[in-house]
């Protein structure tokens, strides 16, 4: 099928993102003592397992990060219309490779509310009832038959019972040969050939004694997919989460949501990085004027709350939005647009944190030793900066950047809740909980809305906790505790 | 006879991620009543750990495994934890080695003098307060009433390290663990605090453990010495025992690697190698790797701790009576160091046309208050100093913390600039250069640090380090020229080529120092200052960089500004000295002239207090009144005057003018002027 | 140390200064009030005469900065930015577009808001400092093993769900106090329990993680080792000399939150119904008027800098080190 690919802004920097990361890997990889630190990382249960769930998440965002408009099917031109006839015309709609993966639930919407593998609607409404004899009957008020949650069975209220659980268990007897088979590859991506063929390898991952963590590793990966390939194939049937007000899949909401929380999550410290990593250099190693006016500068944006800060420069990016419709042909265009503002504008009022902690620390540099032989021999200060003085906060950046990551993906929840996170046709976590919070009241309550984007939530931000824990305490020399055991372990 | 502590086989280990370190490996000492015990050792060799065993205050990663620790006979390792804080701070005390983080930053003096009173005695109220001035004043604190409800940071260093023994002191124990606790202080209040420590232990009878790494603070303190290395006593004895014959190679080693004046012609003896990591097991002698008279039999099996002669034990295979061996210890035992005849070090009365000189240089640095941050008075950090280095010799500048030595050589080097005075440098003036100018001039004065590891940027491999100044001078254009420098430059110091390729952290504190030196050497200088370069080395490393400082000095013709305490490298490598004194010189000449015939009281206090090898008693230490007063507010007159015992009225009047006594020799004091 | 604060002082008025032009910029130069009309009078239908009517009804037809036509003072005086912003330092902020005046609005509704935020802020701390002493007297055991499992958990779910879940269960499953609303003196109390409960709890996770390693880095320190070996018992040790050092950091940093309390919560206070600034904002915020969002950017900014001062100032109550310096 023709395609017409189409970048959006958020996109571009998810590329930029991915190709810095991917530079950044192999520069590790070939430094050992930046190495060091990782294979730290590398060595911790928790951030391992973490690891595994983030990069599920990340697969699901970046296929997300695809997008194109489909070709719409050819009208039937007239022949002498050829040269007309050979420009496809293309969808207004952008999908992404995402939609597609998904299309077999995304599009399949119910009228409205649905529960969970639900095969009738959640609410009466008035049907016309069919008598036994065919002919058209009174008004009834009964909940009605789905469009297409277990619309494949006769009898649902016989059959539907049977039906999922043997989907289920098919699901996880799938998922055994599929767990045994990618841990295979996985272990044997990241091992010595021969290391793998040994059975006292295998014996050490079963009882956890391997330096990477595998037997976490594994188990993570095992429970992912006991709970996703069941999944699947329920969703071919049915709404496996339920559908929302307007009908749609709910599973499909959660999965389209992990992408903006990513963007929100990466982007925003991201797009700041450079500036507060400059302006922080700069102020603690110039010191003087420049100090004093980076410091006034960054104190008085500091002062103003965030979330008004950030409620007037949505506002603002609101009117002008609305007053310039010509500049966004389309909707994902328009939202795309105010996701990545709003990236910006978290990254204004976020920056300064990591800019106070860089100056900071640049003053404790600026007076060592070697800073001061790199003055003696008369190396310009800019040099001083970049060569002596920005390699050694690193690692400071990098923990500030994974430490905010959850943080952000909680505040875009809650800012939109405030009405000035994402653009409200966006699918993300904060939109999903705010339409369904308006259901609260309803008896009996529409529940699965807000518990899948708790569940979804919790298990991203979580998994980036335990990773960027992991990650702090590898690369922050002081918190460090070597040989610290855990004083009750060995039944002392 | 009736020992006080007595350890056996004690085993300590702790935890790391590169396996278990076997801090102690096997220790066994006795202690008597009113009896000072030295344990000395190079950093790492376990003495610290030994007394962390001791009162069971080992970090969490550590871990007494074996042995036992009997204080009047009872076990401390057996005893509840509630038992030994009982034991802690009332029958063993402990002092540390830095005053200013051991003190709590925000309780006061007396509250943390009460808590032990509180803890271990009945006393409280009136009578605790009593007692509490009782114990500042014997430990010599001025003024002890105010300084009571003061906290630790208003305290000087030398009042600070007081207070920490008044701490100890409070509930009267049995045993002082004084764990370096003169290391972080000023040679002048290390004499008082040794001499402090001493006539505490003369009236109280307490036995005293002194952990040090310095030899001429064991020949002051200490009645029984033992040796550690690599987590075992090598070797034990009593003083006069130990300094007159020391036995295991390692102990000699040890002496003929202390710089000093007898030395001077020669290279200081080195120790070979590393001390090995003590996670490794030991098959054979810990030291046989690193030792001259190694043998086969050393490499083979461990020796054990045996007595060579009447309460002299040693761990050596050469003191040990195996038939045929036992004469072995005398033939392979070489004397003392070399001496290089042909060495221009010792003649010191001829110098060449000054490289470096110096003219009334001073910095100031300004103090600002109030509202509107205006200067209220200067910080006369440097006020006023001049000297001239000449090539190929060697300037001394020696004084104590704080009294702008730092200051003066980062002035020279214009890496501050000074507020006043000439510096000039092969007859160019510096302190006008400016930019460009002064960048191409910068090849000629490099320096040295002290810290090797903040000295080296531990993200740069070592090829970069060296390669940053030849490229911000611009002084070997192509690569290929770089890299053939960086090897001559690293051949010079010792290391291998191959070490370019690797990151300063793996490298030994010895092996930095070198890869510094090499950065300074790389651009070609005429004359390096030396900021305390050996300070924060062990002795036998400190000897390998004094050599090769030397060895460079002769091959290159270098000036070397060496900015230092200690007097024993002086006396060793300098040619001449200047003493200062905040912020001024206040003495100097030919090392001869300064060392041997000091006439500055402050110089003559100075030198009293260092500790040396020779049998205390026989000299006397110049006990100096107070400490070193802040730079910002320097007394009247002579800067000297208040802590000074020779001091006249006219002193406070007028600050005196250099004299000469003859030769090159210049003292700034009126006890001269009228001569 | 008096210099040092009224140094402090002017500095923040600076600062002051600083956000009252970003603010300004913000409102009046990013969008020109033209934007926020058409905005307000919907896009597409709006007339230049509609606009011009909506400007004058709210003062917002003069010159931005500098008054050509106006005479003598009246050229600087006369102006948007003096009569929309440099009012603000007198506290004048006019009237929001419901026509209300929005100072008298900000002085009413501060107190429900204080009523919440402030219990929450002292319980909230109280109890995170509780817990996170205890993962620390107890470090290295499972005890805090688990304690920081529990913490990271609790800090990975939204605040939202906490309000959520707290409002299912308590309100809705178990009927024991009511959903939102509020009521003055003390009948209040019912209606602010809930609330309370689920601010305090739902910051306990991040707030003791914090602290405990805080508390870690002290208990790691020299002095710590000094007061052992004088025997004391590890709880004298831990509440006398753990406890004060790492209370420094922890109440000087506690600070600077005080002030902001005033503001209240955005969240909670539009979940539960309490007529506080916070929701204030958040329906300014939704309805988009301008002059309320802000006055509150303006009066947060001055609580916000009122509590940099108080950091200063309780450093120097607090610390010996500073107060002597």
């Amino acid at each position: 099928m023709p395609i017409l690919p189409v970048i959006l802004w958020t996109d571009a920097l998810v590329y930029l993102l991915v190709a810095t990361v991917a530079g950044f890997v192999w520069y590790v990889r070939r430094h050992e003592h930046l190495r060091a630190p990782w294979w730290r990382v590398a060595q911790t249960p928790a951030a391992m397992s973490a690891l595994v769930v983030l990069t599920v998440f990340i697969l699901i965002g970046l296929l997300d990060s695809l997008h194109f408009r489909l070709a719409l099917p050819a009208a039937p031109a007239p022949q002498a219309d050829r040269a007309a006839s050979r420009d496809v015309a293309y969808a207004v709609e952008v999908k992404s490779a995402l939609d597609l993966l998904l299309s077999p639930i995304a599009d399949k919407p119910e009228r409205t509310y649905s529960a969970p593998l639900a095969t009738h609607a959640y609410a009466k409404e008035t049907v016309e009832s069919q008598d036994v004899d065919g002919k058209p009957g009174k008004q009834v008020r009964a909940y009605p038959r789905l469009r297409y949650g277990g619309a494949h069975l006769q009898d649902p209220q016989r059959d539907w019972r049977a039906d999922v659980l043997l989907s289920a268990f098919r699901g996880m007897a799938l998922a055994l040969p599929l767990w045994l088979l990618l841990s295979l590859v996985l272990v044997a991506a990241c091992t010595p050939a021969e290391r793998v063929a040994s059975r006292d390898f295998w014996h050490a991952v079963w009882r956890g004694k391997t330096v990477v963590p595998w037997r976490a590793i594994l188990i993570t990966l095992a429970l992912l997919l006991l709970v996703a390939v069941p999944m699947a194939l329920l969703a071919a049937r049915y709404h496996v989460l339920g559908t929302d007000k307007v009908g749609l899949d709910v599973l499909y909401q959660s999965l389209k949501s992990v992408r903006t929380a990513l963007v929100i999550g990466t982007l925003t410290t991201l797009v700041m990085l450079p500036f507060s990593v400059l302006l922080g250099i700069m102020a603690g190693y110039l010191r003087g004027l420049v100090d004093d006016l980076i410091q006034y500068f960054y104190t008085t944006l500091n002062s103003i709350p965030a979330v008004l800060l950030i409620a007037a420069a949505v506002l603002a990016l609101q009117v002008y939005i609305e007053t310039h419709p010509d500049l966004f042909p389309t909707a994902a265009q328009r939202a795309d647009f105010r996701l990545l503002w709003l990236c910006i504008i978290l990254g204004i009022t976020s920056w300064t944190g990591l800019c106070r902690l860089l100056r900071a620390e640049a003053l404790k540099l600026r007076e060592l030793e070697y800073v001061q032989a790199a003055q003696a021999f008369g190396v310009s200060e800019w040099r001083i900066m970049l060569r002596h003085i920005l390699p050694n906060v690193m690692h400071i950046v990098l923990i500030s950047v994974v430490m905010d990551f959850s943080g952000l993906v909680l505040a875009e929840a809650v800012l939109s809740y405030v009405g000035v996170g994402v653009d409200p046709s966006m699918i993300s976590f904060g939109t999903m909980i705010n339409a369904a919070r308006l259901e609260m009241g309803r008896e009996p309550m529409v529940w699965w809305s807000l518990a899948s984007a708790f569940v979804f939530m919790l298990a991203l931000v979580l998994a980036a906790n335990l990773f960027a824990d992991a990650v702090r305490d590898a690369f922050d020399p002081r918190v460090r505790v070597g040989g610290r055991k855990l004083r009750f372990a060995v039944g002392r | 006879m009736n020992a006080l502590l007595e350890i056996k086989d004690l085993k300590t280990w702790l935890d790391s991620s590169g396996g278990t370190v076997r801090a102690i490996d096997g220790i066994s000492l006795e202690l008597a009543r009113g009896e000072t015990f030295a344990i000395v050792g190079e950093s790492g060799c376990g003495k610290s750990m030994t007394a962390l065993s001791l009162l069971r205050l080992l970090p969490e990663a550590g871990q007494v495994v074996g042995g036992s620790v009997l204080l009047g006979g009872e076990d401390l390792l057996r005893l509840p934890e509630a038992a030994m804080r009982g034991v802690r701070g009332r029958r063993i005390a402990m002092i540390f080695q830095e005053p200013a983080t051991s003190l709590n930053p925000v309780l006061t003096v007396g509250m943390q003098i009460a808590e032990v009173l509180q803890r271990h005695t009945a006393l409280r109220g009136e009578a605790a307060r009593k007692r509490m001035l009782e114990l500042l004043d014997a430990v010599g604190i001025p003024d002890p009433g105010r300084r009571l409800d003061e906290y630790s940071f208003q305290l000087s260093g030398g009042l600070k390290q007081r207070v920490m023994i008044a701490v100890a002191l409070a509930a009267g124990p049995d045993l002082l663990i004084a764990d370096e606790p003169t290391t972080a202080l000023d040679v002048t209040i290390q004499a008082q605090v040794l001499e402090l420590l001493r006539e505490l232990q003369r009236r109280k009878g307490m036995a005293i453990l002194l952990i040090t790494h310095d030899l001429g603070v064991v020949a002051q303190m200490a009645h029984k010495v033992a040796v550690m290395y690599a987590g075992q006593i090598i070797e034990v004895a009593a003083r006069e025992q130990f300094f007159r014959a020391p036995l295991h190679p390692y102990s000699r080693k040890l002496f003929q690697a202390l710089p000093g004046s007898e030395r001077r012609g020669g290279d200081l003896a080195v120790i070979r190698g590393q001390v090995p990591p003590l996670t490794t097991e030991f098959r054979g002698c810990r030291f046989a790797e690193r030792c001259d008279s190694a043998w086969e039999r050393c490499h083979a099996e461990a020796p054990e701790l045996t007595a060579a002669s009447d309460a002299h034990l040693v761990r050596c295979h050469l003191y040990q009576q195996t038939e045929g061996e036992g004469k072995r210890a005398e033939q392979t035992l070489p004397g003392a160091a070399r001496v290089h005849a042909e060495s221009d070090i010792g003649d010191s009365s001829q110098s060449g046309a000054a490289l470096l000189s110096i003219r009334e240089l001073k910095v100031h640095f300004s103090i600002r208050k109030g509202l509107l941050k205006r200067t209220v008075g200067q910080v006369k950090a440097v006020d006023g100093m001049s000297f001239d280095i000449a090539s190929g010799r060697t300037l001394a500048l020696v004084g104590e913390s704080g009294c702008g030595k730092t200051t003066a050589g980062k002035a020279i080097l214009q890496l501050i600039r000074p507020s006043a005075g000439t510096v000039r440098f092969e007859g160019r003036e510096l302190t006008r250069l400016r930019g460009r100018a002064l960048r191409e001039r910068r090849a000629d004065f490099q320096l040295i640090f002290q810290d090797p590891y903040a000295s080296l940027n531990p993200r740069m491999r070592v090829a970069d380090i060296l390669a940053e100044g030849m490229k911000a001078l611009v002084l070997a254009d192509t690569p290929a020229q770089r890299a053939a420098r960086m090897d001559r430059m690293l051949a010079q110091v010792g290391l291998n080529a191959e070490a370019k390729r690797r990151y300063p952290h793996e490298f030994s504190g010895g092996q930095r120092q070198r890869i510094a030196i090499a950065r300074a050497l790389a651009v070609s200088p005429k004359l390096i200052v030396c900021d305390e370069p050996t300070s924060a080395l062990d002795v036998s490393v400190q000897a390998q960089i004094l050599n090769l400082l030397k060895q460079l000095q002769r091959d290159f013709g270098l000036a070397y500004l060496f900015i230092t305490h200690n007097i024993a490298v002086v006396e060793y490598l300098a040619h001449e000295v200047a003493v200062m004194y905040l912020g001024r010189i206040v003495e100097r000449g030919t090392v001869d002239e300064v060392l041997r015939t000091p006439r500055h009281p402050y110089t003559q206090a100075l030198l009293s207090a260092v500790p040396t090898l020779d049998q205390a008693g026989e000299r006397r230490i110049i006990r100096l009144k107070g400490e070193l007063p802040s730079p910002a507010n320097p007394p009247s007159g002579c800067h000297f005057h208040p802590r000074c015992p020779q001091a006249m009225a006219e002193c406070k009047l007028k600050y005196p003018d250099a004299v000469r006594l003859g030769g090159s020799h210049e003292v700034s004091c009126l006890l001269y002027a009228a001569s | 140390m008096y210099a040092y604060i009224v140094r402090r002082v002017i500095y923040a008025f600076f600062i002051l200064i600083g956000v009252n032009l970003i603010t300004f910029a913000l409102f009046f130069k990013v969008n020109t009030p033209d934007d926020v009309a058409r905005l307000q009078l919907g896009v597409k239908w709006v007339t230049p005469e509609a606009i011009a009517k909506w400007k004058a009804d709210r003062g917002y037809d003069k010159p931005l900065v500098y008054n050509e036509a106006a005479a003598g003072r009246h050229k600087f005086t006369d102006t948007i930015y003096f009569e929309k912003s440099v009012e603000m330092f007198r506290f004048n902020f006019g009237r929001a577009d419901d026509g209300r005046d929005i100072a008298y609005e900000i002085s009413t509704r501060m107190w429900p808001s204080l009523a919440l935020a402030l219990p929450v802020f002292l319980v909230g701390l109280a109890l995170q400092i509780t817990f996170a002493l205890m993962m620390a007297f107890f470090r290295a055991t499972y005890i805090d093993f688990w304690g920081v499992v529990l913490c990271v958990v609790m800090m990975s779910i939204s605040g939202l769900f906490y309000i959520i879940g707290g409002q299912y269960l308590i309100s809705k499953l178990w009927n024991l106090v009511p959903i939102s609303g509020y009521a003055t003196g003390f009948d209040a109390l019912k209606f602010l329990l809930l609330p309370v409960a689920v601010g305090v709890i739902g910051g306990v996770g991040s707030g003791a993680r914090w602290y405990r390693t805080i508390f870690l880095e002290e208990v790691g320190k020299d002095y710590v080792r000094t007061a052992r070996a004088k025997g004391l018992s590890e709880v004298v040790v831990f509440f006398r000399h753990v406890l004060r050092n790492a209370m420094i950091p922890i109440l000087t940093g506690a600070v600077v939150a005080i002030p902001l309390l005033f503001m209240g919560s955005l969240v909670a206070e539009s979940f539960f119904g309490i007529p506080g600034l916070g929701s204030y904002t958040i329906e300014a915020i939704q309805a988009q008027d301008f002059a309320v969002v802000r006055s509150m950017v303006f009066i947060g900014s001055v609580l916000y800098i009122l509590g940099l001062l108080l950091t200063d100032i309780s450093y120097t109550l607090v610390d010996p080190r500073v107060r002597f310096e």
